[in-house]
């Protein structure tokens, strides 16, 4: 089996890798601040805004991803207003219209983490830290927002490796990633088992340095582990 | 909207059935189904395996699982549709393919699952039923398996509902199910996208959220009955 690709392939497969990676980025951050919203608006006491964060939540974990991506490659430029679609068509619009869909999806899951994160401490960390005299936005600060994302990380984490994974559906609107390139360059050259094994071990290298990267952060996360480390 | 679901509804519950191959949502169900029924058994084996006395076997199972759990379905659905031809020496229907990936990438996930049912059972049931005289197999059958997998019905029915929508991938090796059945409608009325993937999300939307809705219901009647609530 001849391992090693030529250099224009491996060009390719690593340019797909880049994109891969930099969706998944683009995506996170878009998704974790959408989370974040929608857990505010959904604390309000507005009935409208419970049932709105709720209708978002439950379009998004019924509906496959896959249908998700494709509703925004092919029907959402139709309500777009036309300048934006323009700007769009002009600007890689696969790929845009692509991280949107997988930060909203991913967003409906990541505030459902991070909503029973909260609901897990209990009223009285809450009333204790007012009853001290902190005011409301440090108690949320110091006191419960700390230790709901420590309970909500485990998840949070599970959510980013498969946003990491997902962003492979965004080649069935035909963004050039790493699942792009790697079925295109197994088109050219009929090198089936190198190049998708090749593809499989970087997919592996990024879920496992996430892995990696997660539990780094839930030790930092826990106190305690730290001092036992140097004791 | 209407009617496009009057001219196409046939499409897309059974594709082009009768006078073609079975499709839409029926296809989308039939491998659904069958999916995670083959699953069931290997993610039960899995689960006992990575909770096995040898060492060897809990490494070997864990690192299976984990490479699974470690790729995109998508890169799965792939391997499947290059290497098993390869391997069986006959071309495989893409029905088989999905069926395959989808197989094996529930059965890791399932085994996730009822691991933690079975580690949530206490060791004392474990220690009963040995020192009554029970084999291995007979207490996992007899005792541990019956309250662990009891314990992990919803875990069990939310794989379940996640398979349903992962069967939308089969798009992509073009098998004829649901979204499949969408696309094609799409592109026969080339000019109304917007509405033929709003029947498609709702589509999915009703069937995931009405089965979810349904088996958490069923859940609870069985805990009431049993005496568990």
């Amino acid at each position: 089996m001849n391992f090693l690709l030529p250099p224009d392939q491996w060009a390719m497969l690593f340019g797909g890798l880049r994109t891969t990676i930099l969706l998944f980025a683009i995506a996170w951050i878009g998704a974790f601040a959408l989370a974040l919203i929608l857990v505010i608006v959904r604390a309000t006491d507005y009935r409208v805004c419970r049932w709105s964060v709720d209708a978002f939540v439950a379009y998004h974990r019924n509906v496959p991803l896959l249908v998700q991506v494709m509703f925004w490659y092919f029907a959402m430029p139709e309500l777009l207003p036309e300048g934006i679609r323009f700007w769009l068509y002009d600007h890689n619009a696969e790929f845009c219209l692509a991280a949107i869909a997988l930060a909203l999806g991913s967003a409906a899951y990541q505030a459902e983490d991070i909503r029973s994160g909260l609901r897990a401490i209990p009223g009285t960390q809450f009333e204790a830290a007012r009853a001290l005299g902190c005011t409301y936005m440090e108690t949320m600060r110091f006191i419960v927002v700390p230790q709901a994302l420590r309970i909500s990380l485990p998840p949070l984490v599970g959510r980013a490796l498969l946003l990491f994974k997902n962003t492979s559906i965004a080649m069935a609107i035909g963004v050039a990633e790493l699942t792009y390139r790697t079925r295109e360059i197994e088109n050219l050259t009929f090198n089936t088992f190198t190049i998708f094994g090749i593809a499989t071990v970087l997919y592996l290298l990024g879920t496992f340095s996430l892995m990696a990267f997660g539990s780094w952060l839930e030790r930092r996360a826990t106190p305690g582990r730290k001092e036992r480390h140097h004791a | 909207m209407l009617e496009i679901i009057q001219d196409y509804w046939l499409t897309f519950l059974i594709g082009q059935y009768p006078n073609g191959p079975l499709g839409g949502l029926a296809m989308t169900i039939i491998v659904a189904v069958l999916s995670i029924l083959m699953s069931f058994p290997i993610a039960v084996a899995f689960a006992m395996a990575r909770l096995s006395a040898f060492g060897w076997l809990r490494a070997a199972s864990a690192g299976l699982v984990n490479l699974v759990r470690g790729i995109p379905l998508l890169m799965l659905i792939f391997w499947c549709y290059f290497v098993i031809p390869i391997m069986t020496g006959y071309a495989v229907s893409g029905f088989w393919t999905l069926v395959c990936a989808l197989t094996i990438y529930e059965a890791a996930y399932l085994s996730e699952v009822i691991r933690a049912g079975m580690a949530s059972v206490p060791k004392g049931q474990t220690e009963a039923a040995r020192s009554l005289g029970g084999g291995y197999f007979l207490t996992m059958r007899g005792v541990i398996l019956p309250q662990a997998l009891f314990n992990v019905l919803p875990g069990i029915t939310s794989q379940f509902i996640s398979t349903i929508k992962e069967t939308s991938l089969g798009y992509v090796i073009a098998v004829n199910e649901l979204t499949f059945a969408a696309n094609q409608v799409n592109n026969l009325l080339l000019t109304q996208p917007l509405q033929v993937f709003t029947i498609l999300a709702a589509i999915y939307f009703i069937l995931c959220f009405v089965l979810s809705r349904g088996l958490s219901r069923l859940e609870t009647s069985i805990r009431r009955k049993r005496g568990l609530l």
